[in-house]
């Protein structure tokens, strides 16, 4: 049956993969693929420990067997997701048109 | 095995064969589609866990918001497609080397630790119980967060502005 390991085995590795795109990849926007799929790995945890640990408790007169604690954390983590998705391309065209270029190597002057 | 289980390992599978593409692939909008790919999978996990609303949420946001946000900035970055198809990166080993490392620590610690297991009992749907939390307990977060998406977004807009050249 499916047990809470089975989850966070699955999160761990995709948080490795992300951290093997962020350290590995020279373009810029390789380097915000792994860090979605980082951000993406904690969200799987977050729903995972919301639906295997049980706190019975009333939410506002409306029963709750599981607590939804961790899935209301899911969702501000895919909100500031989505904030640092779109700072994250406006920096990169930024850097594109100052440099002519999106590896992350080549900039290295704060001005271009 | 149960059909839970069958379908989590398959799930698993496709999310974990394509995040590897999106990590490894040479060509940067392959990595981009394959990201697409393991974020949709994902959506199907949350299924599994009785999360209906973050199953939606996943595809809406994720999938038809950042992934296309991602795809434009690709596609306007590029100077030509023989540069979108030769970008280079470190050495694999470096990033394999730290990223195994860390997936030891992680296993280590998901071996030793026992973890809560009760679970198995059926969720009703979650939206409604979800939208009371947000706009009573967590409200003053709630706002908060949509303001911050305010000052991002405008702060995004105001960043690639065209720019006066005198």
């Amino acid at each position: 049956m499916l047990t809470l390991y089975h989850f966070l085995l699955l999160s761990a590795i995709v948080f490795a993969l992300g951290i093997a795109a962020v350290v590995s990849r020279k373009n810029a926007v390789g380097v915000l693929i792994g860090i979605e799929l980082i951000l993406n790995a904690a969200n799987i945890n977050f729903v995972a420990f919301s639906r295997f640990t049980e706190h019975p408790k009333l939410i506002a007169g409306l029963a709750q067997p599981a607590a939804l604690e961790g899935q209301v954390f899911a969702i501000f983590v895919i909100i500031l997701a989505a904030c640092e998705a779109a700072i994250a391309l406006a920096i990169i065209i930024n850097l594109f048109n100052t440099f002519g270029s999106i590896e992350i190597d080549e900039a290295q002057t704060m001005r271009g | 095995m149960e059909g839970g289980l069958i379908a989590f390992w398959i799930l698993a599978a496709l999310i974990v064969a394509s995040a590897g593409v999106a990590v490894f692939a040479r060509s940067i909008v392959n990595a981009a589609y394959a990201l697409f790919f393991s974020l949709f999978m994902t959506a199907g996990i949350y299924a599994l866990l009785h999360a209906d609303f973050l199953a939606v949420t996943q595809v809406v946001i994720y999938v038809g918001g950042i992934l296309v946000l991602l795809l434009f900035g690709i596609l306007l970055t590029n100077r030509s497609l023989e540069e979108l198809i030769t970008s280079s990166r470190r050495p694999y080993w470096v990033g394999s080397a730290i990223a195994g490392g860390i997936m030891a620590v992680l296993f280590g610690i998901l071996v030793s630790t026992s973890w809560p297991e009760q679970s198995a009992q059926q969720l009703p749907a979650t939206t409604a119980p979800l939208g009371v939390l947000l706009l009573q307990k967590y409200v003053v977060a709630f706002e908060f967060s949509s303001l911050t998406l305010l000052g991002a977004l405008i702060g995004a807009s105001y960043l690639v502005r065209r720019k006066e050249r005198d």
